[in-house]
């Protein structure tokens, strides 16, 4: 049984006793316990279900390399799947679910997958099964494979994550990721020359393994030098340390992101809980240790079965043996330290066996000292299967697992060598070097990720660039660290001499398969990733089916995907393929290292982004009355505009019916402050407009207006809006909406790129100004009366002030600038107000409008009554494939001008083929409304047997005012066939009868809006 | 004129920093040839400053010349000189290529103070916030999370930020979140 021990254990604190359940029992451990450690202490080997055949599956490791103890963490609002058990601090309360089982964790059905049909589950599986018949996939094997496969749960979609998010952006000369002994050093020698340096590590406390595997650094043991460097470390301000901060990705120029996990070991205890740092370090040293490998033999995935060191880690840090009675399979030295470290905590050490005829070196011999039966060239056949290691197989290494001696023991230790975690040094394309000696890929400082100028911007440190023995590690993280200094613009220091004691190790040997000629039932129950319930059989399938490339072997099997991404099972796998393949390991290379490192959170991605500041939202400065006087708002780009104003117990249909008829009988308001006000000005101003309207713009005569089109250099209609000559060298232009920003960047960038020694600046000025429309026949009784008021103003008759005119002046005693200008077809004025007295503006207007029957109205009702006029929107009658050709606008397009912005484009052949559908009126015969965005169909049928499409609805409405469905569309030769009725079939069955007429129902004149 | 009122009626909170809108400002966009003689004049004599170097601001008895790109300048003067300040650019300029706008309706004010200041806005702009690098006369065009914005420290320590109008509420809910109480990243404070 796995148990806490009596004394180990340097990194709990046995006073503060802790309180936690798993799958609903109540469980204890202490403060400074991982619920990985805290579940063994509690004989809680049996942490979950296997992805696919549903094995019982126990810790295989005590760090972010974990592949099986994921659990469903927290309750309610804070639960969140996958989390791992070995990288999740005990706090009290803490509840954790086991996952991936049904209906039990003890008692899985699932299970029967792995007896009875692991077979028929090979590499490959569901592509070769669940191809035919077609629709079965749908509807009978997919729902299938959903139930039994999947991690975690997803979380209850109608709640909220609880917790807060943010980023913080932070800029220094040295990243040094990893607070282990090589970090430590790398930052300490950094940091002496001068750089500001940033230290993150992902763990709680500092220090990595290097304690828990002992040896002395300039005379102190591990844990006192750590204590002390980073005690001097700290005391420097040029250095700022982070725990619980895991380096997560590195990215172009010198960008990494970390992730800070602020709160998960005591939840809600206020504040963000997770931060995302951004940050622009000029070098990055990657200080991030190495992974120990898996032994492949079958049942190694038995719980009980565990890497050598991670049981190591579970004695020394936190007092706690995975079992009692334990065997240690290794092929190189490293593994001995268990054996000793478990001898020295009382546990019984049962065998050692060592792959390696010639055994191991000083440590071998420590361990024999003391008493422990060494077995060299030997291996583990076989451990029983079960929910625990019971048995234990015992064979020759070279040979086919035959002639086995079965001892009985309840826990595994095993060690396949070590591979740097070289995650970070390749996700900006940091290449690898194959280390024979070692069988690890390590990286190859020749050929670095590099920056902008083409020099390397990261360097390794200690285990993370090849190297395992202490004293290597410090000289290799003190010549980092002085690199990256130097790199950084430092000056050049020559890195100091760490001392260090060691022990002398016999080389490793590479073990790929136990025993090396493993027959194929050893073989079929022979793990690489847990994971994913990866077997040896199954890539050595892939690679007979012709999988040679590694990525491809990788999507094939699911080797090394899922949220551990194979930090346990690349390099076995990839050895078996190219053992397989009879290639060398180096030629079939590794499958690439994507950020992040390990999983972050949705939350710390999208930052503070929730709820109020989840997106800007743009308020005119009218919104607050808007909102308090009925205002249904319509996004428009980031703006919010009022759709319509309801009154109590009014639909919106009702409400935009009423501001309908009261803008066309009355008077309305209109909040129009989001119209685009481009001011542009210069001696080639005229010139510029000329080039970028379709129509003349440079004629305009001071205190007029015009009503220009835009086109793109494709001769696509673009945008729209009335431009007013305000002075010899200065327009302003008024865009859309949602043009106001995108057609002032279309302007900078012809000045800036084309026209580059023309002389015009543009401003854009659309927030200065509020604009508020005033529409309606009692438009101009409202305006004199406010200038009544006011003892004056400006003269706003149809003589002073004709349409299309502007004129600056004061009405009601603001500072006012008035456009005559109408998009309904009424009299029409377009008053702009300093943005900060738009409100009292409005309120003015609405106070005097009383009498003359004011209501504002909202964009629904602009919309119909500028469709009743047969004005186009930007939007609806254009797409972005239309012409102004096309809306019947030929008049707006100059011919006298030489050149302008989609001129030549609109001269190509299909610009100018009579067969465009072009733009006419549209009037149901039924008086109904015709759906939005409904084709009409011809004669015959298209290559797909679907009826030929001879025009569509670009804006359909109710009109109050003339009580009928109104509509405008675009027509294959429509102008040619006014009076003929088109089929508008309808996505609810219904045929819609619509006859062709001109696109002007109201006042066909225009004598409405001059008077 | 008293119907003027700023976005926020200038809202405040107190957290890790001090956020506070701080009403209309008088500002002016200024766009030019940044070298002539004459436009350096027009800036001294409508602020009383010199024309800044690339991102940074300089303060004059009657305001202050931000750099904005380099042929654009954000002229800060009192609200209400701001029209009599645009007719005399536009003096002063007379025959010299150029354009000023009056652009303080268009604009939200705010000032961030205290010990986790510099935190504060590191969490929401992309800006190195460290003393040696972000020091008093600094100028920053930058962008706050998902909003354009600009900003910059002045002699006492305090960050004046700008930005447009119709973002204001975003603006301020957003710096308020950055400073809450409890999110100190103990970096710069």
């Amino acid at each position: 049984m796995s148990t806490r021990l009596a004394k180990q254990g340097r990194l709990i604190d046995r006073s503060k006793k802790i309180e936690f359940s798993f799958n609903g029992k109540k469980l204890k451990g202490f403060a400074g316990d991982t619920l990985a450690s805290a579940l063994l202490a509690n004989d809680q080997m049996l942490v979950g279900r296997s992805f696919k055949y549903h094995r019982p599956r126990g810790l295989v490791a005590a760090g972010s390399e974990e592949p099986n103890a994921l659990v469903g963490l927290g309750v309610g609002d804070r639960f969140e799947p996958n989390q791992r058990a070995t990288t999740t601090e005990l706090f009290s309360g803490l509840a954790a679910q086991s996952q991936n089982h049904w209906p039990s964790l003890e008692y899985d059905v699932g299970e029967l997958n792995s007896k009875f049909f692991s077979r028929f589950l090979t590499a490959g599986f569901y592509y070769k099964m669940f191809i035919h018949p077609r629709p079965f996939w749908k509807h009978v094997y997919e729902p299938f494979i959903r139930q039994s496969a999947g991690l975690g749960k997803a979380p209850d979609k109608e709640l909220k994550d609880a917790d807060t998010y943010e980023h913080f952006y932070y800029f220094c000369d040295v990243l040094v990721i990893g607070g282990g002994v090589a970090g430590l050093q790398a930052a300490k020698t950094a940091a002496a020359s001068g750089a500001k340096v940033l230290v993150l590590e992902e763990k709680c406390n500092w220090g990595g393994r290097t304690p828990v595997d002992g040896g002395t650094i300039e005379g102190l043991e591990a844990d006192a030098w750590v204590a002390k460097t980073v005690a001097e470390l700290d005391a420097m301000d040029n250095v700022t340390l982070r725990t619980r901060t895991m380096g997560a990705g590195v990215y172009d120029h010198g960008y990494i992101l970390g992730y800070e996990r602020l709160t998960d070991h005591a939840p809600g205890q206020g504040g963000p809980r997770h931060r995302l740092w951004r940050i622009r370090a000029t070098q990055t040293v990657t200080a991030t240790g190495a992974i120990e490998r898996p032994l492949s033999f079958a049942g190694n995935d038995v719980p009980g079965v565990m890497l050598a060191a991670s049981m190591r880690d579970y004695v020394v840090n936190w007092g706690v043996t995975p079992g009692q009675k334990v065997v240690v399979a290794t092929n190189n030295d490293d593994a001995y330290r268990t054996a000793i470290s478990l001898h020295e905590a009382g546990v019984e050490v049962v065998r050692v066996l060592d792959t390696r005829e010639s055994g191991g070196g000083d440590l071998a011999d420590k361990v024999r000292a003391l008493g422990i039966r060494v077995e060299c060239g030997r291996a583990i056949a076989k451990v029983k299967d079960g929910k625990r290691v019971t048995k234990v197989a015992i064979c020759a290494q070279n040979g086919e697992g035959g002639a086995r001696e079965e001892i009985e023991a309840d826990a595994v230790a095993m060690s396949g060598g070590w591979s740097p975690v070289v995650h970070l040094w390749s996700h900006c394309g940091g290449k690898l070097t194959w280390d024979d000696a070692q069988a690890h890929f390590r990286p190859d400082p020749e050929r670095a990720p590099t920056g902008h100028d083409g020099k390397p911007f990261v360097v390794t440190a200690g285990c993370a660039s090849g190297p395992l023995g202490l004293s290597e590690v410090m000289q290799d993280a003190a010549a980092a660290g002085a690199r990256a200094a130097e790199a950084a613009g430092r000056p050049a220091t020559k890195p100091a001499e760490v001392a260090t004691s060691e022990l002398v190790e016999a080389p490793m040997e590479a073990v790929w398969l136990m025993p090396a000629k493993a027959d194929i039932k050893l073989r079929m129950k022979t793990w690489l990733d847990y994971q994913n319930d990866v077997k040896v059989s199954d890539v050595q399938l892939a690679a007979r089916e012709g999988y040679e490339s590694v990525e491809h072997t990788k999507r094939y099997t699911t080797l090394g995907m899922a949220t551990d991404q194979g930090k346990l099972s690349n390099i076995n796998g990839l050895a078996i393929l190219a053992d397989t393949l009879g290639a060398e390991i180096p030629q079939v290379g590794t499958t690439t290292f994507r950020p992040p490192y390990h999983p972050i959170s949705m939350g710390a991605i999208g930052g503070e982004a929730r709820g109020d500041i989840f997106q800007p939202l743009r308020k005119t400065p009218i919104y607050d009355w808007h909102d308090s006087n009925g205002a249904h708002w319509e996004p428009v780009g980031h703006w919010r505009r009022p759709y319509a104003y309801l009154r109590s117990g009014e639909s919106i249909h009702d409400a935009v019916n009423r501001e309908v008829k009261n803008t066309r009988d009355n008077l309305g308001l209109l909040d129009a402050s989001t119209l685009g006000k481009l001011i542009v000005k210069g001696p080639d101003a005229g010139k510029f407009l000329d080039m970028l309207y379709t129509n003349m713009m440079s004629t305009l005569k001071i205190g007029k207006c015009r009503y220009g089109l835009m086109c793109s250099e494709n001769g696509f209609l673009d945008d729209d809006g009335v431009v007013a000559r305000i002075d010899e060298d200065t327009w302003l232009c008024h865009t859309t909406t949602g043009g106001a920003d995108r057609i002032h960047a279309h302007m900078e960038e012809w000045l800036q790129t084309e026209w580059w020694d023309w002389k015009v600046y543009v401003t854009n000025a659309t927030e200065q100004l509020a604009q508020v429309a005033v529409v309606g026949p009692n438009a101009r009784k409202v305006l004199e009366k406010l200038n009544a008021q006011a003892g004056g103003g400006m003269d706003l008759s149809k003589e002073a002030l004709a349409f299309m005119e502007w004129k600056d002046g004061e009405i009601g005693g603001f500072t006012a600038r008035a456009y005559r200008i109408s998009f309904s077809g009424e009299l029409s004025y377009e008053i702009a107000v300093a943005a900060s007295e738009g409100q009292a503006f409005w309120n003015a207007l609405v106070e005097a409008g009383k009498e003359f029957g004011v209501m504002p109205y909202g964009t629904e009702c602009l919309h119909i009554l500028r469709a009743e006029k047969g004005f186009i929107m930007i939007g609806d009658e254009t797409d972005g494939t239309v012409i102004p050709q096309d809306l019947g606008l030929h008049w707006a397009l100059s011919k006298k001008k030489e050149d302008y912005l989609g001129k030549r484009a609109q001269a190509r052949s299909h610009m100018a083929d009579p067969d465009r559908w072009q733009l006419v009126g549209l009037e149901t015969v039924d008086g109904s409304v015709l759906p939005d965005g409904a084709y009409a169909v011809g004669n015959g049928t298209n290559a797909n047997g679907q009826k030929n499409t001879i025009g569509r609805v670009t804006s359909t409405y109710y009109s109050a005012t003339v009580d009928r469905g109104i509509a405008m569309g675009l027509v294959k030769h429509g102008p040619k066939r006014m009076g003929e009725v088109l089929d508008f079939p309808g996505t609810d069955g219904k045929i819609y009868k619509a006859k062709i007429v001109e696109p002007i129902f109201y006042d066909k004149d225009g004598e409405k809006q001059n008077v | 004129m008293s119907n003027a009122v700023s976005a926020l009626g200038g809202a405040s909170f107190a957290g890790l920093a001090k956020v506070e809108e701080t009403g209309l400002g008088g500002m002016i966009t200024l766009r030019g040839d940044l070298a002539s003689a004459k436009v350096q004049a027009a800036v001294k004599a409508a602020t009383g400053a010199a024309v800044p170097d690339t991102r940074r601001i300089v303060f004059g008895d009657a305001g202050a010349a931000a750099w904005m790109s380099p042929d654009e300048l954000l002229l800060l003067v009192e609200y209400e000189r701001v029209d009599a300040v645009v007719a005399k650019l536009g003096e002063d300029l007379a025959g010299e290529h150029h354009m000023a706008v009056n652009v303080s309706d268009a604009r939200a004010c705010f000032a961030v103070s205290g010990e986790a200041a510099r935190e504060v806005i590191a969490k929401v702009a992309p800006v190195d916030l460290d003393d040696g690098q972000f020091e008093a006369g600094t100028f920053r065009r930058t962008r706050f999370a998902q909003i354009a914005g600009a900003f910059w420290l002045d002699d006492a320590g305090t960050f004046h930020i700008v930005c447009f109008r119709s973002v204001a509420g975003y603006m301020y809910n957003l710096l308020c979140a950055a400073a809450h109480p409890q999110s100190k990243v103990g970096v710069y404070a």
